[in-house]
């Protein structure tokens, strides 16, 4: 046994504790290791507005979250932004008239894209596109149209 | 004329410093080895420096965490928003003060004993005699204690953020009862790996690179009195500080 064994024992289990630090906060107190799994499809949708909703927002069926976004992209030509959503293979039989929509969770929380799957006996497979999609609800936009609208029936008095 | 030169000299003092510094900083990069022998002392300085400041370390991170999350709860409780506690308390440990506070401590825990142990060896003209028997004393004596402290500081503050978080669960789950479940999914969907997690522990990366040098650099030009090992030992303790908040500042607004 080498003569400083115990000093270089210690030091070893003090690097071992550091790195099992490191993973623990890494898989319990980030998003990483959140992600949907590797078996994915990708869909898309067409949105005229998508308000702030961001890459890696979650993809959501009835509140539970099947698939997340994985791109936003503007189509140069049409004005919309294109969405692209990665989703887990274990939803397959999504039905092909299900629509999209950009919500918000609470009043003032996070974006995320509900699906309202629809009664299509074909199902959803890669590469698909919705097409029965609705945009963000803009809340100065709401605003705006409800004093708008209360002018205009004082007016209209 | 006298007065203008001590004037000048007073200017260039510390630029010069801070290039003897760089200089230094090449020398010991330029001795790495990576042999059996080199490798040893490393793990023989990251014990001494990295876990024998484990318990401080481990201490002041319990306490920071639940002090933090009984500030927290109460100022979010105004607004109904209590929930967001873990987010609001991880968030900030993990950007800032786990790095910054874990590099304080390990400045004035490990780093002024790096100083004043590489001073009184100058003192006993220890360095003169390496170098009378051709062994590089930066090799021997300031290479281990810089590596050691650059793999020690993100672990320690790793460790730090650990308990950090163990004390706010024992503040808000189990004090204040708030719901364990809450507390951990708003953590699991609030807190990114890249730009939370990644990004404190590379700061606490460069800290490290930073009190180890200002360390050793200090303990290798202290004045080899016993006056003089007590000076860079202050010395090391205020620039390590000084020095830790600035690049805070710089990288977090570079960076982020």
């Amino acid at each position: 046994m080498r003569p400083n064994y115990k000093v270089e024992l210690a030091s070893g289990i003090f690097l071992l504790l550091g790195i099992a630090a490191l993973i623990w906060l890494a898989m319990r107190a980030t998003d990483y290791g959140q992600e949907i799994g590797k078996d994915t499809y990708r869909i898309s949708a067409r949105f005229t507005n998508v308000a702030d909703l961001r890459v890696k927002s979650p993809v959501k069926i009835a509140g539970v979250t099947v698939g997340m976004v994985e791109s936003i992209v503007l189509d140069p030509v049409m004005f919309e932004a294109v969405v692209n959503m990665d989703i887990a293979t274990r939803f397959n039989e999504i039905p092909s008239d299900t629509g999209a929509s950009v919500l918000t969770s609470g009043v003032l929380g996070d974006r995320y894209i509900g699906l309202e799957p629809g009664g299509a006996p074909d199902v959803l497979v890669e590469g698909d596109e919705l097409f029965i999609t609705q945009s963000a609800l803009i809340l100065e936009q709401v605003i705006g149209k409800y004093l708008f609208n209360a002018d205009s029936t004082e007016e209209n008095r | 004329m006298a007065t203008l030169g001590h004037y000048t000299s007073k200017l260039t003092g510390p630029v010069a410093q801070s290039g003897q510094c760089l200089l230094f900083l090449m020398r010991m990069i330029s001795s790495i080895r990576f042999s059996a022998a080199q490798v040893r002392s490393v793990l023989q300085q990251i014990y001494l420096i990295g876990a024998r400041s484990l318990v401080i370390v481990m201490i002041c991170g319990f306490f920071v965490g639940m002090v933090l999350s009984l500030q927290a709860i109460n100022a979010l409780e105004q607004f109904g928003a209590s929930d967001q506690v873990s987010l609001l308390v991880v968030k900030s440990l993990f950007r800032e003060l786990g790095p910054v506070l874990t590099a304080l401590l390990f400045a004035g825990r490990a780093g002024t004993s790096v100083t004043a142990e590489i001073g009184l060896m100058k003192a006993t003209n220890q360095i003169e005699a390496m170098e009378l028997m051709a062994i590089d004393p930066i090799q021997i004596i300031a290479l281990p204690r810089f590596i050691a402290s650059l793999i020690s500081l993100p672990l320690l503050t790793a460790m730090f953020n650990a308990l950090a978080i163990l004390g706010s669960v024992v503040f808000s789950i189990g004090v204040m009862d708030m719901d364990a479940g809450i507390f951990w999914s708003k953590l699991q969907t609030g807190i990114y790996f890249y730009k939370d997690f990644v990004g404190g522990m590379w700061k606490s990366l460069v800290f490290g690179g930073l009190v180890g040098l200002v360390a050793v650099f200090f303990g290798y030009t202290a004045k080899p009195t016993g006056a003089g090992v007590g000076t860079a030992t202050t010395n090391t303790v205020v620039l390590s500080s000084v020095l830790i908040l600035v690049f805070d500042f710089i990288m977090t607004s570079f960076f982020t």
